[in-house]
């Protein structure tokens, strides 16, 4: 029987290790697994690389993560979002590396990732100095440049409601990069708002198939 | 001689929008385009956090947490809108499917370079959201911003001289004074408040100027 409904934190995040790549769903709060994230901020690893569209408000979820000194490098789109506190200290002291990806390509790499793709040309960012030192390729008159996939080795996600083979459903705006991050994620873990009896969820609503994840916890 | 209210900037922006178009509007002043959308036409708004047939702020008591614009500001969404995940909001924006980005700006030069990401300015981090994505692959891009800097400085450039978001990109600028197309052979001046001359409207542009031939007064509503 598939029973991935975990009951606690530690369960939820067993073998995460130091040097781990973490996939941290949510576009600013919405769709923030808060939960899960401030729950590594507990574990005993370290030189973290945490991917987020933004680097977290105030002093919760991925900003407390990264206010904690566990994690050495922000892969990010946005990183200033509301009240910033906490990233602007860590970039003020250069407490911490900073990857800036234009958003698509950020969604891109991790969907390359999950899907097997060894990488694509955007347009995106092309022409601009984020594109140096990487590949350019011009391609039907227009310049490109070459992204890589970006795996994860936990992906911590929101969802809305699961069951117990792990498939999800979202909620309106707060489904953002968590559908992707659930593909790219070696390990994907889910926090939910709900569990539902295994066919209670409508087939064809489900956005991502149960294979895409490991470990599903209940959490507020 | 009165700029522009950034309200009113809005307006102006608002009132290209075609019925049918699919349009991104930017964080910032952009957002305040959706205030304005001109009556009996359908423009559906495209957010980049996963929305199509995104509506205004909620009233009060319809707030919902998990719906969100760009800005991160609460949204609402209207009939027949839908939710998807970041990749098909991306690919959305770079696959050509999104008829017009409005997005703010720091420069914009002659020949439509963008710059909207980066200042030269380290002591905060940078970062660039869409931008990137939705100068190269909206079908066009307009920008909304103040004609000059806070400090008097010039954003409307032969060149950029701040790092770029897009080259070439860039159709339309709606100014707090005017409103500019980046043409083929340089910037042409299509509308100007009440009390501006071309000649004044250059000396606050480093970019060298046109005036095209039917240009209009650029008359807003009082907002």
């Amino acid at each position: 029987m598939i029973n991935k409904i975990v009951d606690g934190f530690a369960a939820a995040l067993a073998g995460m290790k130091d040097g781990d790549t973490l996939l941290c769903g949510g576009f600013g709060a919405v769709g923030e697994a808060f939960a899960l994230i401030e729950a590594v901020i507990a574990l005993d690893v370290r030189d973290l690389t945490v991917v987020c569209n933004n680097a977290g408000s105030g002093l919760v979820g991925v900003a407390a993560l990264l206010k904690s000194g566990k994690a050495r490098k922000l892969i990010c789109s946005y990183p200033r979002s509301s009240d910033p506190q906490v990233i602007d200290d860590l970039y003020a002291r250069r407490a911490i590396e900073i990857e800036l990806v234009p958003q698509g390509t950020l969604s891109e790499r991790m969907r390359a990732a999950a899907g097997g793709i060894g990488g694509f040309f955007t347009r995106a960012g092309a022409d601009t100095q984020l594109a140096d030192g990487k590949e350019r390729r011009e391609i039907d008159g227009k310049l490109h440049v070459f992204e890589k996939p970006l795996h994860g080795d936990f992906a911590l996600i929101k969802a809305h409601r699961a069951d117990r083979w792990g498939n999800l459903v979202y909620r309106k705006s707060a489904r953002n990069f968590n559908p992707l991050m659930a593909m790219a994620g070696k390990t994907t873990v889910a926090q939910v708002d709900e569990i539902v009896e295994l066919g209670a969820l409508d087939p064809e609503a489900i956005v991502t198939p149960g294979i895409f994840v490991d470990r599903v916890l209940v959490a507020p | 001689m009165t700029p522009l209210t950034r309200r009113q900037m809005a307006w102006r922006a608002a009132q290209d929008l075609r019925d049918g178009q699919y349009v991104n509007l930017g964080i910032g002043m952009p957002t305040l385009v959706s205030d304005y959308l001109p009556p009996g036409r359908e423009i559906v708004l495209h957010s980049e956090n996963g929305i199509l047939g995104m509506g205004g702020a909620p009233r009060p008591g319809e707030e919902d947490r998990d719906l969100i614009n760009a800005g991160k500001g609460l949204a609402t969404l209207l009939p027949g809108g839908a939710f998807f995940h970041h990749n098909d909001s991306f690919l959305m924006i770079r696959g050509g499917h999104i008829d017009v980005s409005i997005m703010g700006a720091y420069e914009v030069s002659a020949s439509g370079d963008l710059a909207n990401w980066a200042t030269n300015v380290e002591t905060l981090a940078p970062g660039v959201g869409g931008a990137m994505d939705l100068a190269a692959g909206a079908i066009e891009v307009r920008v909304l911003m103040e004609h000059n800097g806070k400090d008097g400085s010039k954003r409307i450039r032969q060149a950029c001289t701040l790092p770029l978001t897009g080259k070439s990109c860039v159709t339309r600028v709606y100014t707090n004074l005017a409103v500019l197309d980046i043409a083929r052979d340089g910037v042409v001046v299509r509308e100007m408040i009440e009390g501006l001359d071309v000649e004044a409207l250059q000396k606050l542009t480093d970019a060298k100027l046109a005036l095209a031939n039917d240009w209009k007064k650029l008359t807003p509503p009082a907002l």
